[in-house]
């Protein structure tokens, strides 16, 4: 029978099994999100630009809804959507919604419909679903000479000139604004093709890891906001005065956050106390 | 051997970010990215302005309506034609406030009436008419809505649409693709002619034999995972030029391997090369077409696939090169909780911490596209990496120029009238 | 012939895209875009190579009762099962995404709650990922662990209740050293793509045809 050496605690620090990191973590995220504690989070510039861009908008203005996510980012993504279409409903904005994520579409969808409901809003006259049609280039280059020829038809197949609300929508140049919800590179297209080349005002919501990433368009002015992450999503609750599920998250991440930061200095104890011993050579 | 992160890794990584600091020290923020497609917004912006300003300063009645002014039309410049721009403003002592609500524009063709082609926001200054034919003069008219009724503009001189034949706003970017065409070219018939090229030693890339051989001693499978991108993404060629690289060692060797695919195209291609390699070496009848499989385009499905592959063939080496989003560390804990040597690379900046934290080796960015030259040796593919690198030293030049010149025009006059200031826009407008 | 035949392909299809970014005139100034669609087209169709090599491999497995067939046979009838629910939503209602549609209750129940799952792995793994990597083995890495620790303290709202500092450096780190490195690489990377793409469209790089 091998016999393992006793491990002093700082070797043990050095070392933790990921798997108890694993399990710690699940439950410091768990108790926040189950006793359901949460506070507002203050705004900062990048999600007030977001807001103000769509404040800016008037009744009758025409707001472009871009779902390009799935189900794995709803958590972050899914809060701020709801926030900018309470806001964009509110104002009484048309709202046409679209997406470059076949799967994350329904998502969109289902958020829009809970929202309009929330409005009064009515379909085809407020706010409409284009759904989904693939290549997502050549659906953003096409729509800035005509709309028309990619989405002959919303996602129940009833065509877009049929409809009050797309009857005269023929390009970005009746498009007031476009807010994209990300997850990914689609992002970099749309300030590509529909920015660069046909001007189109634009603000985006991000997940937190793809918010480094757009950074560089909010700083060159390309992008006139960025709701980046569940943080972003808590701050857009803020700035329209309704807490949601972002505010009510951010305990967890805050919980979480502290505690990797915990993990990371108990690591660096355990390594800065075992080098010695590391450094020794074997017996 | 598999350390989480080795001192050379954090080095190279210190490295780069020093270097990049450097190279966005000597950068203007805002000037870099920014488009001066300025220019032409704040013209927009400016007119739209003017307006509201003309109509906030006017009294109104209802017998003196607003009326567009001004009415100008114009061909859209480096288009394929059938695009013409009319422009308006409003008369100042005949608006109120708030009083538009919006635009109506109509065209006419010789011997034709005005018919409504299209409407515009009341905050709008312009309004690009997209059906006209070219070769046609068009004539406009624009007609101001008020709750109170209509008016119309005095029709504009006519104007055609043409289509151009050169996009002048793309001659900077012609020019400079010319001077790094002009650049690969040279080094391309300096390598053909003999000449001594260096290349710096890329660890990733010397660290391929190594893993491919430690896996053939293990007797495990190696692992090629290409990324979750289409074969139109430039990363996913990249990976799969290294596959072939990788593809040939293994078949040497006769390891199995493994190349789960997101993309039909991809496996297909993928196919192609792993079968190329197998045959190139003398062993067609190893070649297992079902081990380069398709599992879901779906991006989580398929790192739920990879994972489990890891977990069930407890692969010796892993390769994760190519297009990588949130997947990344996933894919990278994985492989490191097996103990597999793991060979990352993308050019995802996002991604990039994650692959340096989970594997023993990273190709930053430009180093996945350069692999394929340098595993070859061929002197033609390493011509273009040295023309490649000429082009970055111009690139850094231009940057430290504009860096100069900009910040010495700000000090010496702060209100921007220093002739290095205009260098510097010059400069700035010329690469937009 | 059987590789002078592609390269022309491809060096001819490089050329003409390069030369229509700068020709506006038609027929170039579409040429991209009909080229797109072409290639919308032509991966509508590999789907179905992707499908075909999915089915045999996995029915391969299950006719040889290998490791873990089951899971092989789970996955095919998931396969069948979406499509047919598919279709009937698609008759039904006119789309599968049709929120009464019998589609949504796989989507909601299923591909939701997967995916939803898979992800958050990540928050797992970075936090042991992060445990393992920064350590401040040198000066350098110490450098990686103070930023990390900063920019994690300053996006959560106890760092800014602790000091303003915390928010303020986050800031800063994101937009200044952070960028800085991001738009090097990128630089680089961009550099890199462009010379691959060149050595491609001249047959010079030729590993991918094999």
């Amino acid at each position: 029978m091998d016999e393992r050496p006793r491990r002093s605690f700082w070797e043990i620090m050095n070392d933790i099994d990921r798997r108890i990191i694993f399990v710690i973590l699940f439950v410091v995220v768990a108790i926040p999100l189950v006793l359901k504690v949460g506070g507002t989070i203050p705004p900062t510039a990048p999600v007030e630009g977001a807001h103000e861009a769509v404040e800016s908008l008037e009744a009758g203005d025409y707001l472009m809804v871009s779902i390009d996510f799935d189900a794995t980012s709803a958590p972050e993504l899914m809060p701020m959507l709801r926030s900018v279409l309470r806001q964009a409903f509110a104002k009484d904005v048309k709202v046409i919604m679209l997406g470059h994520i076949a799967i994350g579409l329904p998502l969109g969808h289902m958020a829009l419909e809970q929202v309009a409901a929330e409005y009064d809003a009515e379909y085809g006259v407020d706010y409409v679903d284009l759904g989904y049609r693939p290549g997502y280039i050549a659906v953003m280059i096409a729509m800035g000479r005509e709309i028309e020829d990619i989405f002959r038809t919303d996602y129940q197949g009833t065509s877009i000139r049929e409809m009050p609300i797309t009857a005269d929508v023929h390009s970005y140049a009746d498009i007031d604004l476009l807010f994209g919800f990300e997850h990914g590179a689609v992002i970099d297209y749309w300030v590509r093709y529909a920015q660069a080349r046909f001007d189109q005002r634009m603000a985006f919501g991000t997940t937190a890891v793809m918010a480094p990433d757009a950074y560089p368009y909010l700083q060159s002015g390309q992008i006139e906001g960025l709701v980046g992450g569940l943080k972003g999503a808590a701050e857009y609750e803020t700035l329209i005065g309704q807490p949601g599920l972002g505010t009510r998250g951010m305990p967890a991440q805050e919980w979480g956050h502290l505690l990797v930061i915990g993990f990371i200095v108990l690591g660096n104890l355990g390594y800065f106390f075992t080098r010695g011993k590391q450094r020794k050579p074997a017996a | 051997m598999v350390a989480p992160m080795t001192d050379r890794t954090a080095r190279r990584f210190g490295l780069v970010v020093a270097i990049a600091l450097g190279v966005l020290i000597v950068t203007d923020g805002d000037a870099f990215a920014q488009a001066d497609a300025g220019a032409d917004v704040d013209a927009g912006v400016d007119a739209g302005l003017h307006a509201r300003a003309l109509a906030d300063s006017g009294r109104f009645g209802e017998s003196d309506l607003p009326v567009a002014c001004g009415v100008a039309v114009s061909d859209v410049p480096d288009d394929a034609g059938g695009q013409l721009r009319v422009t308006w403003g409003v008369l100042a002592e005949r608006v109120k406030s708030d009083a538009i609500t919006g635009y109506e524009i109509l065209r006419y063709g010789p011997g034709e009436s005005p018919e409504p082609v299209g409407d515009a926001l009341a905050t709008d200054s312009e309004y690009t008419d997209t059906t006209a034919e070219d070769g046609v003069p068009y004539q406009y008219v624009v007609r101001t809505r008020t709750p109170f009724g209509s008016t119309d503009s005095e029709p504009c001189e006519p104007a055609i649409a043409r289509a151009q034949w050169f996009a002048r706003g793309r001659l900077s970017t012609l020019i400079v693709v010319l001077l790094f065409c002009a650049a690969l070219a040279y080094f391309i018939r300096k390598a053909k002619g003999g000449g001594d090229l260096f290349v710096r030693k890329i660890p990733g890339l010397e660290a391929v034999d190594d893993a491919v051989g430690r896996a053939t001693e293990m007797g495990r499978p190696v692992l090629f995972v290409p990324g979750i991108e289409t074969v139109s993404e430039v990363g996913t060629l990249a990976a799969l030029t290294i596959l072939g690289h990788v593809a040939k060692r293994v078949a040497r060797h006769g390891t199995p391997l493994d190349v789960p695919c997101a993309d039909p195209i991809v496996m297909t291609t993928a196919q192609e090369i792993v079968k190329q390699a197998y045959a190139e070496v003398g062993r067609p009848e190893e070649y297992d077409p079902m081990r380069v499989a398709y599992l879901t385009y779906d991006q989580f499905g398929y790192t739920a696939g990879v994972d489990g592959m890891m977990l069930r063939d407890r692969p010796e080496a892993v390769f994760l090169i190519g297009t990588f989003y949130a997947e990344s560390l996933i894919l990278a804990e994985t492989g490191h909780s097996i103990g597999a040597i793991q060979i990352a690379g993308t050019k995802e900046t996002s991604q990039l911490p994650f692959f340096v934290a989970a594997c023993d080796y990273t190709l930053i960015g430009e180093e996945i596209f350069a692999a394929s030259s340098y595993l070859s040796r061929e002197p033609v593919m390493l011509g273009s990496l040295k023309g490649q690198d000429l082009a970055k030293l111009g690139i850094v030049c231009v940057i430290l120029f504009a860096f100069v010149v900009g910040t010495a025009g700000a000090l010496i006059r702060p209100d921007g009238t220093s002739v290095l200031t205009r260098i510097f826009e010059f400069v700035s407008a010329w690469f937009n | 012939m059987r590789r002078a035949v592609p390269l022309a392909i491809t060096f001819l299809t490089g050329l003409f895209l390069v030369v229509s970014f700068f020709i506006p005139h038609r027929p170039f100034g579409e040429l991209e875009q009909r080229l797109l669609v072409w290639f919308a087209i032509v991966a509508g169709f590999t789907m179905l190579l992707g499908v075909d090599n999915l089915i045999r491999s996995h029915a391969r497995k299950i006719t040889r009762t290998s490791e873990g067939w089951g899971h092989s046979v789970v996955l095919l009838v998931g396969l069948v099962a979406t499509v047919v629910v598919g279709v009937i939503g698609r008759v039904q209602f006119g789309s599968p995404f049709h929120l009464q549609s019998p589609f949504m209750f796989i989507y909601s129940y299923t591909i939701v709650p997967l995916q939803a799952t898979m992800f958050a792995l990540l928050a797992f793994f970075i936090a042991s990922a992060s445990y393992r990597a920064f350590r401040a083995r040198n000066w350098v890495a110490t450098l990686l662990l103070v930023s990390a620790v900063i920019v994690m303290l300053g996006r959560i709202p106890i760092g800014a209740a602790m000091s303003e500092f915390f928010p303020w450096m986050q800031e800063w780190i994101m937009t200044v050293p952070q960028l800085a490195a991001k738009r090097g690489i990128q630089i680089g990377a961009a550099l890199g793509a462009v010379s691959m793409s060149l050595r491609i469209i001249l047959g010079i790089e030729r590993s991918y045809l094999s």
